[in-house]
């Protein structure tokens, strides 16, 4: 398993510390740090777009729980009218060629002065994240019922408490795998930020894909290293403290999150 | 602490033709421990949950100390409800379970610190305290979580089937327990349960809901000795029914005139007796019986016995009684142990 997630990486790790690799070796024939050094140039502008990305990436996380908590809540615990148009709603954004929506939102956002910057490229981004976290939230609170909630409520809690003090602790690992999927699509993110960024925005993938079209294959194998350290970072997490099964709660997901990260 | 419970007129429908409950009406004396008893879905648990708050009743009304408490939500109505699961919360310790309601409350963590041991003593649960819930066998966890209703000194105790997933040999002595601790916190307490043993034994009153309808609510022995009807008489394990004329004091019947204690209601009646009240020996109300079947049961011997007139019987003896199938007897119906039900549409047995 940890063979099967290790192995893809290591043409990436050869390269990133090759020197000269010549066809037909094996092996580089010579080893260096120059792909590293050239990350550390200020002139790379790799910092400025990981710390972007990063900031970007966050934002839409937290908006994206925000908003996909309640959404989540609401769509996993109650059965309402039209539910099932409001769910078809919900994930048209992912449904709908990215390319399609954006040109529209571009307009928009160039009217409202939101285009080529950080704010839009953010605003836009919640356009893929927002349904992830709203769906996965659905299935977590659908799949735990209220019970623990109605537990808490005749010992004395009041309804936000029993939220607050039950309902989210228990559905903390759901709400991770959530903040997860949304940060790492966001993270991924190209078409949205070029359209929205228009170049002003720098994010790693912007790095990443210029890379990879200059003829460069050690500086492209350093950025892709550095682009997927979130994801291995989130598996090597979810591995380690989102252990399924643990108390009593029936904690599935960590399955599909482990299938996206590796 | 304890309140009286008044539930008047409840009715709850779920948005079904047939409502859940139906103008069920009754009243917990304060420090009183009363069993709803009734099979699956028969709307017994729906009434907690409304007494509870967690559901709102379409019609009636809900009491707890004389006030009524709708549109009370459940946290300010003082009635702690304990589930069938646990439903311990799986994030928090033993004390920190316990010691939820408390936090709510706003009780100072000292003080809320010494409630909890305490009540953690009173379920007979000592040093678990810092541990998580998943640790627990089922036992514990339903003990864990009697401490956590009680630690709040509720008005009312709800328990909602508390014992129908553990074991058996869990179960009696958890029943035992959960009696110990309502009688010495004095809870007004009601007691969801299918399990009609389970009602005898715990209640002080039983109520038998059948069909979201309240069907007879008294004391456990009346049950037994004064059911209000033949299905309610079924329920609680009687065999014999016999048809007859009630005619001053007496009733005819196909094995002949009985005679009654218990006042007989006037024209059609469906007698009844429990098979442990019949009697092998001659005198009042005895006649001659045939053995046709023996089911030895431990602690009693179950006989089928063949009257004249084709009626057949059901008595249950002692374990000593030696009776072999085809021997001929004398049966006894005691006066005072024959129950004349007025509902008359019933065929004999």
């Amino acid at each position: 398993m940890a063979l099967l997630v290790a192995l893809p990486f290591l043409p990436l790790f050869l390269w990133s510390f090759a020197g000269e690799w010549r066809f037909p070796d094996l092996l580089p024939a010579e080893w260096s740090l120059r792909g590293f050094r050239a990350l550390a140039e200020p002139g790379s502008r790799v910092v400025e777009a990981a710390l972007s990305s990063l900031l970007i990436g966050g934002a839409a996380t937290v908006a994206s729980v925000a908003v996909g908590l309640p959404a989540g809540v609401a769509l996993g615990r109650y059965e309402f009218r039209l539910k099932g148009l409001v769910v078809f709603f919900v994930l048209l954004p992912i449904l709908v060629p990215p390319l399609a929506s954006t040109m529209g939102v571009h307009l928009t956002f160039i009217r409202l002065g939101l285009a080529d910057t950080s704010l839009g490229v953010f605003l836009v981004h919640l356009v893929p994240t927002v349904p992830y976290t709203t769906i996965i939230l659905a299935s977590v609170f659908a799949e735990r019922g209220v019970e623990l909630e109605e537990a808490a409520r005749t010992l004395g809690a009041t309804p936000w408490r029993a939220f607050l003090h039950v309902t989210l602790p228990t559905a903390a690992p759901g709400v991770a795998v959530a903040a997860l999927f949304a940060f790492l699509v966001s993270w991924s993110q190209y078409i949205l930020t070029v359209l929205i960024g228009g170049g002003n925005v720098v994010t790693l993938p912007m790095l990443l894909f210029s890379a990879a079209r200059g003829s460069d294959p050690v500086l492209t194998s350093v950025l892709a290293l550095l682009f997927a350290l979130p994801a291995v970072l989130a598996l090597v997490v979810a591995l380690r403290y989102l252990k399924p099964g643990e108390g009593d709660g029936e904690q599935e997901g960590f399955v599909g999150l482990g299938g996206k990260v590796s | 602490m304890s309140a009286r419970l008044e539930i008047e007129g409840l009715t709850h429908s779920y948005g079904g033709d047939e409502p859940a409950l139906s103008e069920l009406t009754l009243s917990v004396e304060p420090g009183e421990l009363v069993a709803l008893l009734g099979p699956s879905g028969c709307g017994k648990t729906t009434a907690l949950k409304v007494v509870a708050g967690l559901l709102s009743p379409t019609h009636g009304d809900v009491r707890i100390g004389g006030e009524s408490v709708l549109g009370v939500p459940p946290e300010r109505r003082g009635a702690a409800m304990v589930f069938q699961k646990s439903l311990l919360f799986p994030h928090m310790t033993v004390e920190g379970n316990v010691g939820f309601g408390l936090r709510m409350r706003g009780v100072p963590r000292g003080e809320a610190r010494g409630r909890v041991e305490r009540a953690l003593k009173r379920v007979r649960i000592e040093g678990f305290a810092g541990r998580k819930p998943g640790a627990l066998s089922g036992g514990q966890q339903q003990r864990v979580a009697l401490a956590r209703a009680l630690v709040t000194e509720p008005r009312l105790l709800l328990l909602d089937e508390p014992l129908s997933a553990l074991d058996a040999n869990l179960r009696e002595g958890m029943r035992e327990l959960i009696k110990e601790v309502q009688r010495e916190g004095d809870h007004t307490t009601v007691f969801v349960t299918h399990d009609q043993e389970e009602a005898v034994v715990l209640a002080d009153r039983i109520a038998l809901v059948t069909g979201g309808r309240l069907r007879m609510y008294d004391h456990p022995e009346a049950f037994y000795e004064r059911p209000l009807s033949r299905e309610i008489a079924e329920f609680f394990g009687a065999t014999n029914f016999l048809r007859g004329q009630a005619r001053n004091g007496c009733v005819e019947t196909p094995l002949g005139t009985l005679r009654l204690e218990h006042p007989a209601p006037p024209g059609e009646v469906t007698l009844t007796i429990r098979p442990e009240a019949v009697r092998l020996e001659g005198g009042e109300n005895s006649f001659s019986a045939r053995v046709r079947g023996v089911t030895y049961l431990g602690t009693q011997v179950l006989y089928g016995l063949d009257v004249s007139g084709g009626v057949h019987l059901r008595a249950a003896l002692p374990p000593h009684t030696r009776l072999a199938v085809g021997d001929e007897v004398t049966a006894r119906l005691p006066a005072e142990s024959l129950w004349a039900l007025a509902d008359g549409e019933t065929t004999p047995g």
